[in-house]
């Protein structure tokens, strides 16, 4: 079978999945939906292997194939077909987004046990890996679109899953709201790709773009600011990022797969797919580079001081997701995209750990409330320790080479673009401080009550159906969390999908390792190579003088940490107490809610209101009154004569008939 | 014998009926002005045709008595209605038909 025929399969399990769960909820029982769910994702997965292998089979620079089922649209010039594009980043991304997806499928299967909408919840799962194949498999612009919006429709799904929840209701919807502004940029853009360009196919559109445009042009600025705006709504870039740390009210898979390894990675992959359109536009690949490494600092710097584990974990995946933007629009495509790989393992098992710790907790995410989980919990605490390893870019485990290579990049590229190597180290010294914040706050010391019940009993804390953001009181019935969650201890499943991806997190690195091998980066090499950028590498000794700083920074990030959180836990308070004030602007995510709120809801809300009183109450009812009474008053008049009275009509009928004879009577004489 | 006369007795007679329609108050005795008003319109039509000297006139007297008899099938169909139902056989307090 062709590679094309394999991709279609791809797309296929996962919907055959969702629509059979979804329908046959009443007659599949809920293990067997479990299994169909995973297994759905699972032969999506190997259908990918088999669409690489396929690829692989070929020559480097012929590895690339589209395939249409049918015409979407074909009237007036418009020419829009169902169809995919299979290349080598189509294919990475297809390969990260099922495996990933596969095990997070098996950890849900352990994980979401109890709870009442277990159905529901997979049937969702499966709609989301769709929507998110279809995203990356897409073969043009009008395709991407209707990928990208489905995404956001499951990611609202599934943040409100437990929909009567009223803060995870409002969360869902400000992710949907968000979202929905990123599509409209992505719908300008592909507008104006098909005034300037009279196509939407990837092949044509890349093809003719560098005849028609010159390099900053203004259009091609825009259109590149546009997909920017959908990229960063997507990937939780500044300043539409404020719907992820809230995202978090969903349930712990849904954070770990979405918000972590896939639907976030999805404006990443929009900047590598268009770049063809970047390198025309180096303004605009310049904002999108300083914004992430804005958004790497500020999120940075958010993570150091929350208290919700969750919410930590969040901030730290904008954080990393800042770096792989930088990477991606500085030219380091194939680190970015190295990087999303292991972001991608090591970030979702972070949240599968948490996610076991806070069942362990009765659902309580404060992480000042726990300690000593390393007891309580050795494998989750090993689990999360690689994951936290990785995260921080530990020496020689994946987080450590992806990172350092887009540093790296950045140095060999000269000019301005050092800034994001030092800059880029200063966020990877906070990345290690607030990873090992976490895990030294959770994991040694004492244990919390929670986490001797553990111990003693051999069964986690049981919850009270309370909800930890605003302290309500909750049913446990359908639409709460189930009455637990299990924890990775206790359930086989889970702890195979976070062995696995603990040995991803920890060695994932070694298939990059400069001076050593390259291959995710030689593999999409081809699709890049069009860009005048790909050809800049650093040199291998620079590469590790770069490992050697980082290994650096790390490990003084994880000494910063110990010293406190573990050896000197009175140091924080005091630096709390002391810069009070920084504290509060940090703990208050640098007032962007806020700023928001102030610069776009009130004045909408002030718009309204002014159309409400003014435009509504005057000229709308003015018309829609002022015709009522017109024709009520004419209705009135004519009612008089109408009065029922037989005797009434007959006189009028003679009086007209004898006035009309005296007419022409006068008129003929 | 002269023109004028049978115009002035035909005049005079839809006048009565006129009037009877618009005093009277018995449906039945409106149906029967009507039949009169009716009626001097024929005279009127026979007494033109004979002046002039053709037939035409007595044909449309022939077509309103037609026209008169089915009026008075359906009037009459009508007062027998509202007799049936009980209601007052008076047409002034007949007056459902107000808007």
């Amino acid at each position: 079978m062709s590679a094309t025929t394999w991709a279609w399969l791809v797309l296929l399990f996962p919907l055959l999945g969702s629509v059979l769960i979804g329908v046959g909820f009443k007659v599949i029982p809920a293990r067997a939906a479990g299994i169909l769910g995973t297994a759905s994702i699972g032969l999506a997965f190997a259908c990918g292997v088999a669409m690489l292998l396929n690829l692989l089979g070929q020559e480097p620079d012929a590895r690339h194939h589209a395939s249409s089922l049918w015409d979407y649209a074909s009237v007036a010039g418009l020419d829009v077909k169902l169809g995919v594009y299979v290349d080598q980043l189509s294919t990475f991304m297809v390969l990260v987004v099922t495996g990933v997806s596969t095990l997070i499928h098996l950890y849900s299967f352990g994980y979401m046990r109890s709870d009442e909408g277990y159905h529901r919840f997979f049937s969702y799962l499966n709609f989301f890996v769709f929507s998110m194949l279809l995203l990356v498999l897409a073969g043009n612009f009008v395709l991407l679109i209707v990928g990208w919006a489905f995404v956001g429709f499951a990611s609202y799904a599934l943040i409100s899953f437990w929909y009567r929840r009223t803060t995870a209701t409002r969360a869902g919807m400000k992710a949907f709201v968000i979202n929905v502004v990123g599509d409209i940029g992505l719908v300008l853009a592909a507008f104006l790709i098909f005034r300037e360009l009279g196509s939407f196919d990837y092949g044509a559109v890349f093809a003719k773009a560098p005849e028609v445009f010159s390099t900053n042009e203004w259009t091609i600025t825009a259109i590149c600011l546009l997909l920017l705006v959908g990229a960063f709504a997507k990937s939780a870039q500044l300043p539409l990022h404020t719907w992820l740390p809230d995202a978090m009210e969903g349930p712990t898979p849904v954070s770990s797969l979405i918000h972590a390894a896939t639907m976030v990675t999805a404006g990443v992959y929009l900047i590598a797919r268009t770049h063809v359109l970047f390198v025309l536009a180096p303004t605009a690949a310049d904002i999108a580079a300083f914004t992430g490494l804005a958004t790497l600092l500020v999120a940075a710097t958010i993570a150091l001081v929350m208290t919700d584990l969750k919410r930590a974990i969040a901030y730290s995946t904008m954080s990393q997701i800042g770096y792989m933007v930088v990477g991606v629009s500085i030219g380091a495509y194939g680190a970015g995209m190295f990087h999303l790989m292991t972001h991608a393992f090591f970030k979702a098992l972070l949240f599968m750990a948490a996610g076991s710790i806070i069942a362990a907790m009765g659902n309580e995410q404060n992480i000042d409330r726990m300690s000593g989980f390393a007891r309580a919990m050795r494998f989750t605490s090993i689990t999360m320790l690689c994951g936290g390893l990785a995260l921080a870019a530990f020496p020689l485990t994946s987080g450590f080479f992806s990172k350092d290579e887009i540093l790296a990049y950045a140095g060999a590229r000269g000019g301005m673009y050092p800034i994001f190597t030092v800059l880029g180290y200063v966020g990877a010294f906070l990345t290690a401080i607030y990873t090992f914040r976490l895990i030294f706050r959770v994991l040694p010391g004492e244990p919390c009550p929670e986490a001797r019940e553990l111990i003693e009993t051999g069964h986690p804390h049981h919850a009270h159906p309370f909800n930890p953001a605003s302290g309500e009181q909750e049913d446990t019935d359908v639409g709460f969390p189930g009455a637990e969650h299990h924890i990775a201890e206790q359930s086989l499943p889970m702890r195979i999908a976070m062995a696995v991806l603990a040995f991803g997190a920890l060695f994932g690195g070694l298939v990059q390792v400069p001076g050593v091998d390259n291959v995710i980066a030689n593999f999409l090499d081809p699709v890049f190579a069009d860009s005048p950028l790909a050809a800049i590498h650093p040199s291998t000794s620079w590469s590790w003088i770069g490992l050697g700083i980082g290994a650096i920074v790390s490990l003084a990030g994880i000494g910063v940490a110990h010293r406190l959180y573990v050896a000197r836990p009175d140091i924080p308070a005091r630096l709390q107490e002391r810069f009070a004030a920084v504290h509060t602007f940090l703990f208050d995510k640098w007032y962007f809610d806020e700023a928001i709120d102030f610069l776009v809801v009130r004045p909408a809300l002030a718009i309204g209101r002014f159309a409400n009183r003014v435009f509504e109450r005057v000229v709308v009812d003015g018309l829609a009154i002022g015709t009522e009474d017109v024709v009520g008053g004419g209705g009135r008049l004519v009612r008089i004569v109408q009065s029922g009275f037989v005797r009434g009509y007959a006189l009028l009928l003679l009086v007209g008939f004898a006035g009309l004879a005296l007419y022409f009577l006068l008129s003929s004489s | 014998m002269n023109i004028e006369w049978y115009v002035v007795l035909s005049s005079l007679l839809f006048a009565v009926g006129a009037m009877g329609i618009l005093l009277r108050r018995s449906p039945i005795v409106i149906l029967l002005c009507l039949e009169l008003m009716l009626n001097a319109g024929n005279l009127a039509l026979v007494a033109f045709s004979k002046m002039v000297g053709n037939q035409q006139g007595q044909v449309f007297a022939l077509v309103v008595m037609v026209v008169a008899a089915c009026e008075v099938v359906v009037g009459l169909g009508l007062i027998v209605a509202i007799f049936r139902r009980r209601l007052p056989l008076n047409v002034d307090s007949l007056r459902e038909l107000r808007g």
